[in-house]
């Protein structure tokens, strides 16, 4: 919850609500620069299965992060509905791969609440809170835990 | 006047007419008999004093007026070069260069020069005495071109001004020049000065005016501004009609008469030609001194004009958004020979054969020639030999050798570190030399150059050389070595041993190369420009440094080759060749495919099998292989087709993939795909 900690001067928090396994989950909307449709993907090897390629932003190389494979999710192959949300940390710019794009919400932040104890399979660190809005059920993303920086991806075993 | 729009390009242009001035000033030193580079030097003096005027640094305009009379008086043969006046010339330049940098760190560019004024002044007067009358003449030749540099209070009138007015006057025309001052609260200036205009365009024909309507209309002038009209009118009524639109504070209306006109101009002594005939001989003399002055004026801007400055982050958005431009090429090419319509094709034909233009000035304009910082080594070498006594000719090549910008930045103080350490440890006295049976004058080499994806920066020198135990002793001292390892190492590691922090050879500790500090802040920093340093040092014969870097950010030249579905980009400074192979030539040796590559043995590194791809193993009846080495060793890398060769950009992957081994980035390809770039050493152990 820290994260959201210095919100609190703000009722409101703006964020992009995105699908994966028919969950509905949610990224504060000032991170994120723009989302794409699937373009042509180059894949990087010798990286995390979720790693799921780079891709060419207008110039840029950006890493494509796989949502669901980052989550440990079944797998689905990519079709027309995929979206990837192009997210600015501090120091990178990465694409990530969900299901669908389409809402932009505010969420009241009383509505806000520390996870609950059982959310599906994620791993729970990945989780800044819950949103419940209107019978709806948002899961709100802790992006720097999901988004760490890969050092050293694969050592020199070779 | 606000002038904080120009200080920006004030500070670039003083800098670049500073450089001139060193520059000429050495060359001066060597030919002290060429007064043609006396001109040049006055030349950059004399628009630097124009500039700082304007700007309203009165020191820095001081000094270079100085200096330009000292200039003026070698100029005209006056006073004859010594060594002793060019070190004041060059102290003067010196102290302009202090207060370019004061002004460029937000300072005022104050400065106390008044020694330094002195004394250019003392060289001025030991000689003017003899040659007043001259020294007065040019110097008001000076005042005039200084005069058409900067704003004026009266206006001049050209050639073709005068002949309009004399006409116009001639047919019964008043020509009327009308000063109109604004209330200092005036807030739409240029709304009044489109009143002012209109009532007298009215009344007659404006020919002129001070400021230029240009600047006029952008309110780019103080409260007043004159204009000349011609008109039938009398003065009395233009001034009553103008005094109508309000915000005016005051009109002044002169009327110009041909006697006015020959005053006027006999007093600012501009070049033009009499408005009557009475053609003095005075003026002509006048106006041949100034011409050719004007001439070479005119030459010297349009060099000044040959270059802009472009913010580098402009340069980046432009080469992202051709990026683009280039992916969309890539679909419009393929959409046509889909279509197969001519007109067609043809378009998309010269379009791509633009593109690819456009693609090279692009990727050319982020390049800089190191000359930029080269540039500042000639005069710098020149004091520090002077400050130690010793006699140091400086020889650079290859300046020219083009570097991104971004190293361009960072590689000046690694390179003046070592030009001191050079000068102060490397290069003897000259009692020394001779001595030694050397040629009195030391020879210190800066050589720049392209290898592969690397430049080179090499920095040699004919002095001492690395004194192997005197290091080795030191070393030893400081616990830099143990003597063990000592007695074992090549004298190319005793060499860079002077290169380990903490560590100082010379006896005594001069000013100049300071104590030690450098070399190893030199390493330091060439390291993080992912560059390397090595020494080569003959005791006696002189110590060569190389410094070698990167070309990052730039153009490499690269490979593609396939690999399953994937494009992959090998850099060709890797690449010994390529070759295509039969399955039988393939060896066997301790688990380790091998292949007889010209009588050597090769290994065969199998870069599917490293990059976890599928089809890992398989191997076809003829592969074909990438011959890549790094230093001596060689590598076969199994690819399974070539696809070409190709000049690319590189790029990072980005913080995120901070790491990926065998990967050292990225490309973008001209179909807009991301081809990933093989890190040959990498590969090989």
């Amino acid at each position: 919850m820290a994260q959201f900690g210095e919100l609190v001067a703000r009722e409101e928090m703006k964020v992009i609500v995105f699908q994966l396994m028919e969950k509905e989950y949610a990224i504060e909307v000032d991170v994120v620069e723009s989302i794409e449709k699937l373009i042509s993907v180059t894949e990087v090897p010798r990286t995390p299965s979720y790693v799921y390629g780079v891709i060419n932003l207008r110039g840029l190389v950006t890493p494509i992060v796989d949502l669901r494979e980052r989550f440990g999710l079944e797998v689905k192959a990519l079709d027309d509905s995929s979206r990837i949300i192009i997210v600015s940390m501090e120091e990178f710019e990465v694409g990530l791969i969900v299901d669908d794009a389409n809402d932009v919400f505010d969420i009241p932040l009383s509505s806000i609440e520390p996870q609950p104890e059982v959310v599906g399979t994620i791993e729970s660190e990945f989780i800044a809170g819950v949103a419940k809005v209107d019978n709806r059920l948002l899961v709100l993303l802790n992006l720097e835990k999901i988004l760490e920086p890969l050092k050293r991806v694969t050592s020199d075993e070779f | 006047m606000d002038t904080n729009q120009y200080l920006e390009m004030f500070l670039d242009e003083s800098k670049e007419h500073l450089q001139a001035c060193n520059e000429h000033l050495l060359e001066l030193e060597k030919n002290p008999e060429d007064l043609a580079i006396v001109n040049e030097v006055f030349r950059s003096a004399h628009t630097l004093k124009g500039m700082s005027a304007t700007m309203g640094y009165e020191d820095i305009a001081d000094l270079t007026h100085k200096m330009e009379n000292v200039l003026d008086a070698i100029r005209n043969s006056k006073i004859s070069v010594s060594t002793e006046i060019l070190d004041v010339v060059f102290k003067a330049v010196d102290y302009l260069e202090e207060m370019v940098m004061d002004i460029e760190a937000g300072g005022s560019g104050k400065k106390d020069v008044q020694d330094l004024v002195n004394a250019l002044n003392n060289i001025e007067a030991g000689h003017e005495a003899i040659t007043t009358s001259v020294m007065e003449t040019s110097a008001t030749t000076l005042e005039v071109v200084q005069a058409q540099d900067m704003p004026k209070t009266e206006l001049n009138y050209d050639e073709y001004e005068l002949t309009v007015i004399s006409q116009s006057q001639e047919q019964g025309f008043n020509a009327l020049e009308v000063t109109v001052t604004l209330r200092d609260d005036c807030l739409l200036k240029a709304a009044r000065v489109f009143m002012v205009f209109e009532i007298l365009e009215k009344a007659g024909e404006i020919i002129k005016s001070k400021p230029d309507v240009e600047f006029l209309e952008n309110e780019d002038f103080d409260a007043s501004f004159t204009v000349v009209l011609l008109t039938k009118e009398d003065s009395v009524a233009i001034q009553a009609k103008v005094m109508k639109v309000s915000e005016v504070e005051d009109v002044l209306v002169t009327e110009l008469t041909a006697e006015s006109l020959i005053q006027g101009k006999r007093d600012k002594e501009t070049s033009s030609q009499s408005l009557e005939q009475e053609t003095t001989a005075t003026e002509v003399v006048v106006k041949q001194e100034t011409a050719p002055e004007k001439s070479k004026r005119s030459t010297n801007a349009s060099h000044a004009n040959k270059t802009i400055r472009v913010n580098i982050d402009r340069l980046d958005i432009l080469m992202n958004l051709f990026e683009e431009l280039v992916i969309d090429r890539g679909r419009l090419q393929s959409i046509a020979s889909e279509l197969h319509n001519p007109d067609l094709n043809e378009t998309v034909e010269r379009m791509t054969r633009v593109s690819g233009d456009l693609q090279n000035i692009i990727l050319n304009m982020r390049m800089i020639p190191v000359e930029t910082v080269f540039n500042r080594f000639p005069k710098m070498v020149r004091q520090l030999a002077r400050d130690l006594d010793k006699k140091i000719n400086l020889e650079i090549i290859g300046a020219e050798t083009e570097l991104d910008r971004t190293v361009i930045d960072e590689i000046g103080d690694p390179l003046v570190h070592l030009i001191r350490n050079a000068l102060d440890h490397g290069v003897e006295t000259p009692a020394e030399r001779i001595a030694k049976g050397k040629p009195e004058e030391g020879t210190v080499t800066l050589r720049a150059y392209h290898s592969g994806n690397h430049v080179f920066i090499e920095l040699e020198d004919d002095g001492a050389g690395v004194n192997r135990s005197r290091v080795l002793k030191k070393a030893i001292e400081r616990g830099i070595v143990t003597e063990e390892v000592a007695g074992s190492m090549t004298d190319k590691q005793v060499a860079e041993l002077i290169l380990a922090s903490g560590f100082s050879t010379a006896e005594s500790i001069t000013d100049v190369s300071g104590r030690g500090v450098g070399l190893d802040v030199v390493k330091s920093t060439i390291e993080s420009l992912g560059g390397h340093i090595t020494i080569e040092s003959k005791e006696g014969q002189g110590s060569l440094f190389q410094v070698q870097l990167p070309l990052t950010l730039s153009i490499i030249s690269v490979m593609l080759v396939n690999l399953e579905k994937d494009i992959y980009a090998i850099p060709l400074s890797s690449i010994i060749e390529t070759a295509i192979i039969q399955k039988s030539e393939i060896l066997n040796a301790h688990n380790q495919k091998v292949i007889d590559f010209r009588g050597s043995i090769v290994p065969l590194v199998n870069l599917k099998g490293i990059f976890e791809m599928e089809n890992a193993n398989k191997m076809d009846e003829y592969q074909s292989i990438v011959i890549v080495r790094k230093g001596d060793k060689l590598a076969g890398l199994l690819v399974d087709s070539f696809i070409g060769q190709q000049e690319i950009v590189l790029k990072s992957l980005g913080n995120y993939l901070q790491s990926v081994f065998a990967i050292s980035g990225a490309t973008i390809l001209g179909n807009g795909q991301v081809a990933l770039i093989v890190d040959c050493n990498s590969l090989i152990k």
